[in-house]
């Protein structure tokens, strides 16, 4: 595989959310908008690339039946390094995502890309490989962030487009796994054929 | 009277899956049949709260003497892994029906991610010590709740003949949807 398909490979052919189906817990609860979507995205992104190239560093030295603790405690710091900069810096986009932030520790992606590629490939390639997997993650975010925005709210990026209200539900809960839903589903549909 | 209060909320308002969309993963994972979402539940309930018991006392105890509140998520997450091998250790030891019933799922938990949402909830909440072990208690039997209710429904899809591209994980979610969409009749229930 050439570092090319390992980057493009989270986009589509892999893509966590939308192929994988993991991590869905931050997807259907922050993709309210495009905004908070992507921040998301953006923040689950530094956490996988810093977390594959810190395992993949410390894979010769991590001994194996201990491995996945090792792994939990890593990302954990990366998580409570990208907790304490968007307190700082991000203050408003900090208390919409909420409980969320500290939740990317259980986010399965991250564990995953650590367990199935990191621990075994070289550091160039992690690193890579937590672009594109992140990137593709914030992509399929934006999606349906994009979709829910527009049909919930009336408005993009915030800018609203419509007069009055719009189909509230779709801000919610139900609209959430509606939208996550027929999106798999549609892609599903074009795998197939 | 307040303890009624918190679980009404905590199981059919903001019931943890259907409205505020936490642990997703296991909710979608093991809806199968209705024995393992009984399974599952049941190790969910047995975890959380024994996992808020411990983290509260963690961060009571603890953290906040040492000033080390910003460590909570390390913490936390290496406290529930420990736990939960613990538990897994001792029950193969003491009770081996009960084993056999929950064994399989409690590897699982750990990466559960309403067993960490709950722990931190009940110390951003600011409960007491009872509060938070009740609160913990009822988002369980709500996620337990939800999971045994989305599996009662797909074991009846089995037979239905659905489009090739809805099967599984997007038939399921918009089930969920529905499901949400009910649950959201409780709103208001308690103010």
């Amino acid at each position: 595989m050439t570092q090319l398909q390992n980057f493009t490979k989270g986009f589509f052919k892999e893509n966590p959310i939308l192929v994988l189906v993991l991590g869905t817990c931050p997807t259907l609860a922050t993709s309210t908008s495009v905004l908070n979507g992507m921040g998301m995205g953006i923040a689950t992104t530094f956490v996988l690339i810093g977390s594959n190239v810190a395992i993949s560093l410390l894979s010769g030295v991590i001994p194996d039946k201990v491995r996945i603790p090792a792994f939990v405690v890593i990302i954990a710091s990366f998580v409570t390094i990208v907790d304490l900069l968007m307190q700082a810096f991000t203050p408003s986009l900090y208390e919409t995502l909420g409980i969320f932030i500290p939740l990317i520790v259980v986010n399965c992606i991250i564990l995953g890309r650590a367990e199935a590629y990191a621990s075994k490939n070289s550091v160039l390639s992690s690193f890579i490989d937590g672009v594109g997997m992140g990137l593709g993650f914030t992509m399929a975010l934006g999606i349906l962030g994009a979709f829910r925005e527009i049909v919930g709210s009336g408005a993009i990026f915030g800018h609203k487009f419509m007069q009055g209200d719009g189909v509230l539900v779709f801000i919610l809960a139900p609209g959430a796994f509606w939208a996550l839903g027929y999106l798999i589903a549609l892609i599903n549909r074009m795998k197939k054929t | 009277m307040e303890y009624i209060l918190i679980i009404i909320s905590a199981v059919l308002i903001n019931n943890v899956v259907l409205a505020q969309t936490i642990g997703i993963c296991p909710f979608l994972g093991v809806s199968n049949k209705i024995d393992t979402a009984l399974g599952m539940s049941g190790a969910v309930v047995f975890v959380i709260v024994l996992a808020t018991l411990v983290t509260y006392l963690i961060q009571v105890y603890v953290l906040n003497p040492l000033g080390l509140a910003f460590m909570q998520t390390i913490t936390f997450i290496l406290v529930i892994a420990a736990l939960v091998q613990i538990v897994e250790i001792i029950l193969k030891k003491v009770s081996q029906p009960l084993y056999q019933a929950l064994g399989i799922f409690l590897p699982l938990i750990t990466t559960n991610c309403a067993v960490l949402g709950v722990a931190i909830l009940v110390i951003k909440k600011d409960y007491n010590l009872i509060e938070g072990v009740v609160y913990g208690a009822s988002i369980a039997v709500g996620f337990g709740l939800a999971l045994i209710i989305l599996a009662g429904i797909r074991e009846q899809l089995e037979m239905v003949n659905i489009p090739k591209g809805m099967k599984g994980v997007p038939s399921s979610l918009v089930i969920a949807g529905i499901l949400a969409l009910a649950f959201m009749g409780f709103t208001g229930i308690v103010k």
